[in-house]
């Protein structure tokens, strides 16, 4: 106990020594927590429109004003050629060009019908859809106006037959105003204590190497759960610290609800904790340098954050990457933090993330143990 | 006579095809201080590892402090100190923190620590920087800190891996005077070295040449028998026969 | 000149010695490549969903029927009462239920009018906004099919999805990786490399040779230039041949803006290795300080355009968002450099800057 307690106080000093070191441990994640958590923002508003007019009447003026009208989109030009309208997708300009064709009004008089040309840049698929939906309502949205002003007009069509019509209502739960950084906040918070968590445990055995003190401990009479347990608990501290002041800031920056149990949180952060600590451990007893180390903790924590179903919902991956990210503990904890802050869930709910969770914890851990060698 | 402190019989260590230490055999008693001679590479790093419990022997036999190096390295580790060419104090502490440290680690009481602690920073007159790093002393000073910090806990044997590279030669006799008085209290020193003056110091000293150890008596035997003056001339005729 | 060879040559022999870092460089890439290429995806696809139907009768069955037909959804609960919702969505594994109140086809055919509820677990508001969509399009789609029979003045909206025809989100994100891919890798690498030789204490050596302290560093820079060069041709021929996103635009313009952009990458690098003492704060400087922001802010993932106007102040200093811009451009539009110019003049006012900053800062501690 008492060599613990030494290896911890050497870390801690080492730490807070390490003028360098501190503003980037403590204030960059603050930093990015305010700032990033921001950033997430999928809801399509305000895109660009760029309108061709190539008949220039009245009906093509007043889907012009609906346009405008909109909240979805903003008029970003018009032109009254196909080119033109080209131009101002191929220069991002605009996200869409709606081209009225030369005599539409006249041919949907006479013919009943006729077509609108609805272009799209759909490089980013997800807003090209949503682009699309939103340009379909505002163009029914005009026919159904000129039909209406058609037959105030006394004008009786030939096939009156009344329109049916579903009304949909739509409920958000949990967050029912769509506010993205309800969601954001845990989620980048995670994402911040486990890189600060991983990179920090992962240098840290293979700097001792390298600097030589390594050897210096191993001929010392210090068990190896002693060393490990005196390499983790410092981070470990570190890594429940970082999350409190996130947590703050969660809840009196951004306002995050807090609508489950915060000691169920921290019980999962604390096992977590070991985890990430656990896989940065293990990769510094095969590494020799800190490079190495980095590119290795670099490479998996890259694949866990973009696959921990923050920034792309995991449903929607392949199946076999869906299995892949069973292994992903960010997957985990943002999915636990979520339910738990936001939902409510209790321990019954994410009672299969634990259990997973300390299975890792155990298993990676003993690697870590199995893998330092005093000797070799 | 008394049973032998260190004992090596036919020690060996292999890296893949390469043989660092070949067979080897020695015994070094209690209270020696004992020089580990060779040219860089000659494998002397290598041995020592060995007996000290860091790297497992490919064949032979050895012990230290009566606990054999290959079930029981763990009870070695509580009977020696270590101070190693690269250094093994923490840059980025202070001299206090360092001697707190591995006190602490070597389990000594609070008590003692206190007392270990300033009964050092007095003897190497370290008082005014007791709380500068590590860092921003000379090495000289570092290197006589280390080895006091190795011998903190009284070990049996404490054993040395070129611990006075790069310093003066004023200074190196001074770190000699720290080794002596170890002795004195009974310490085993198994030092390696490649300065030939230092080699006079030793009770006895080893000579390795290629992994083998090619000598073993005492610097004044060794000189006798080469019929030179200086333990140099000795190990220039050793190392490099061929350009006697 | 031969002696800046040499310093090259050193230089690529640490990269070679060191087996396992030159497998991860080489390596991660076409793994994270392989492995987002597929499962970095906004595409909605077999979302999990459940159905309280109140009604039961012929039209909320047709319903029902084609929105399990429509390919985005899996229907994986029918529920029988309203209260049995909260607790699905507190198991997490449904996000969204269709609510279809009584007599759904008498409404309809008496009234005309009748009501369905979308009910979305909104802990991932991206996904709920997806998913109420698209529901809604099959709604409004099977509205239409109810009232068949031609309406008068209609309009027929032609619809041309440009540069991306199936919505594909790979086309989104390979220019993206690449970016961040670059950006990590090639900052990391100078970063740590010269952080690295500082620590060891090489660095003075180098510095007292009779080389120019600038020709230390392009000696160091050069291997990395031509590492990184070769990741990005490997991760566009991946790009092109298993995701089969198009160059459409001039391959050779499209490397040397890569190459720019590596440029930038390590000139960004040295600057860091410039400001730092130890390899750990130059690791935790570039991984830290610009995973996230590079994820976040360069529009890799998230529009810019959505961002609070601050935050759309702040990705202008993010050099990936240059470039994402330039190989989307390149690669899916296929535009010319009158399309970008001055995104390319912004990396190279970067690259300028971090290596005016990088001298300023090596002079500071010289002198």
């Amino acid at each position: 106990m008492r060599t613990i307690y030494f290896l911890v106080r050497k870390e801690f000093l080492q730490i807070f020594r390490n003028k360098g070191m501190l503003p980037i441990i403590f204030i960059m994640p603050v930093i990015q927590l305010v700032i990033l958590s921001n950033a997430a923002n999928f809801e399509i508003e305000n895109l660009k429109l760029y309108f061709v007019d190539k008949d220039q009447t009245s009906y093509s003026r007043l889907l012009r004003s609906k346009i405008e009208g909109s909240n979805y989109f903003v008029l970003s030009g018009y032109g009254f050629s196909t080119d033109e309208g080209e131009g101002a997708l191929d220069r991002d300009l605009a996200d869409l060009v709606i081209e009225v064709p030369r005599g539409f009004e006249r041919t949907l008089v006479r013919d009943n019908s006729e077509k609108i040309q609805l272009t799209i840049n759909a490089i980013d698929g997800t807003k090209g859809a949503l682009g699309n939906f939103y340009a379909l309502a505002v163009i029914s949205d005009f026919n159904r106006q000129i039909r209406e002003d058609f037959q105030a007009k006394g004008t009786v069509f030939a096939i009156s037959k009344p329109l049916n019509h579903i009304k949909i209502n739509y409920s958000n739960w949990f967050n029912p105003d769509l506010n993205y950084k309800t969601f954001m906040v845990p989620g980048i918070l995670v994402l911040l204590v486990t890189m600060i968590a991983a990179f920090l445990s992962a240098m840290n055995i293979v700097r001792e190497k390298e600097i030589g003190t390594i050897e210096q401990l191993n001929v010392t009479p210090i068990r190896k759960h002693q060393f490990i347990i005196g390499k983790l608990l410092p981070f470990w501290v570190l890594g429940l610290f970082e999350l409190s002041i996130g947590l703050l800031i969660a809840k009196f920056v951004f306002d995050v609800p807090f609508v489950g149990s915060i000691i169920l949180v921290y019980a999962f952060a604390a096992l977590y904790l070991f985890l990430v600590l656990g896989m940065g451990l293990f990769i510094s007893t095969f590494t020799e340098t800190q490079q190495q180390a980095m590119f290795i903790s670099w490479f998996f924590l890259v694949i866990f954050i973009l696959m921990g179903g923050l920034f792309t919902a995991i449903e929607n991956m392949p199946v076999w990457a869906q299995h892949i990210t069973l292994f992903n503990p960010v997957r985990y904890f943002i999915e636990v933090v979520r339910m738990v802050m936001l939902k409510g869930s209790g321990l019954a709910d994410i009672k299969w993330h634990f259990l997973i969770v300390l299975l890792y914890v155990i298993g990676i851990n003993g690697l870590a143990m199995f893998r330092y060698r005093k000797t070799v | 006579m008394e049973e032998p402190i260190i004992y090596a019989k036919d020690l060996t260590k292999k890296f893949g095809d390469f043989t660092a230490v070949d067979a080897i055999s020695f015994e070094i008693n209690r209270g020696e201080i004992f020089g580990f001679l060779g040219a860089n590479g000659a494998g002397k790093t290598t041995a020592m590892k060995m007996l000290i419990g860091l790297w497992k022997p490919t064949s032979g036999k050895a012990s230290v402090a009566g606990f054999d190096v290959y079930r029981e390295a763990e009870k070695i580790k509580k009977n020696i100190g270590y101070m190693s060419q690269r250094f093994s104090l923490y840059e980025d502490l202070t001299v206090v923190e360092n001697i707190q440290f591995y006190a602490g680690i070597y389990g000594l009481t609070n008590q003692q620590i206190k007392s270990k602690t300033t009964g050092l920073i007095e003897k190497l007159g370290l008082l005014e920087v007791r709380d500068s790093r590590i860092q921003s002393l000379p090495l000289g000073w570092k290197q006589k800190l280390a080895f006091s910090v190795a011998i903190l806990h009284d070990p049996k044997i404490v054993f040395l891996d070129e611990p006075t590279g790069g310093v003066d030669p004023i200074t190196r006799r001074q770190f000699w005077d720290l080794i002596y008085e170890a002795a004195h209290n009974g310490i085993t020193v198994f030092v390696t070295t490649h300065y030939m003056d230092e080699a006079e110091y030793c009770d006895r000293v080893s000579i390795m040449v290629n992994g083998r150890i090619e000598a073993l008596d005492n610097p004044s035997t060794l000189k006798k028998q080469f019929n030179v003056d200086t333990m140099h001339e000795v190990f220039v005729k050793m190392a490099r026969p061929q350009e006697a | 000149m031969n002696r800046f060879l040499a310093f090259v040559k050193k230089e690529f022999y640490h990269i070679f010695r060191d087996r396992r870092t030159l497998v991860i460089l080489f390596g991660m890439p076409v793994v994270q490549i392989l492995l987002f290429g597929y499962a970095i995806t906004n595409e909605i696809k077999d979302a999990r969903i459940a159905i309280l139907d109140k009604s039961k009768d012929h039209l909320s069955v047709r319903l029902i029927e084609k929105i399990r037909s429509s390919g985005y959804f899996l229907i994986e609960d029918y529920l029988n009462q309203e209260v049995e919702i909260e607790k699905l969505f507190k198991e997490g594994t449904i996000k969204l239920v269709l609510v279809i109140d009584e007599s759904f086809a008498q409404n309809l055919e008496k009234q005309h009018a009748t009501n369905i509820q979308l009910l979305a677990d909104a802990t991932d508001p991206n996904t709920a906004n997806t998913l109420i969509n698209y529901a809604t399009a099959i709604i409004r789609n099977f509205q239409a099919e109810i009232n068949s029979g031609t309406l008068p003045l209609t309009i027929i909206p032609e619809v041309r999805m440009r540069y991306n025809p199936n919505l594909r989100s790979v086309f989104l994100f390979v220019p993206g990786l690449i970016t961040i891919i670059l950006m990590l890798v090639s900052a990391m690498m100078t970063s740590i490399s010269i952080a690295r030789e500082k620590e060891v204490g090489t660095m003075e050596v180098l510095l007292a040779s009779p080389m120019q302290p600038g020709q230390v560093i392009l000696a160091k820079v050069v291997p990395y230039l031509m590492l990184s060069f070769i990741n990005a041709v490997v991760i566009l021929i991946m790009g092109k041949f298993i995701f089969g996103v198009p160059i459409n635009g001039s391959l050779p313009l499209l490397l040397l803006e890569s190459i720019l952009f590596i440029l930038m990458a390590l000139s960004l690098g040295i600057l860091i290795s410039t400001v730092t003492q130890s390899q750990q704060a130059a690791l935790l400087i570039s991984l830290m300080g610009l995973m996230l922001p590079t994820i976040l802010l360069s529009g890799f993932i998230f529009p810019i355009e959505n961002m609070p106007p601050a935050l759309q102040v702040i990705s202008n200093f993010i050099p990936a968002k240059w470039f994402i811009i330039i190989a989307k451009s390149i690669m899916l539009k296929g535009v010319g450099i009158t399309y970008f110019w001055q995104e390319t003049l912004v990396l190279v006012g970067f690259t300028i800057l971090f290596v005016a900053l990088s001298i300023k800062k090596f002079k500071i501690r010289l002198a």
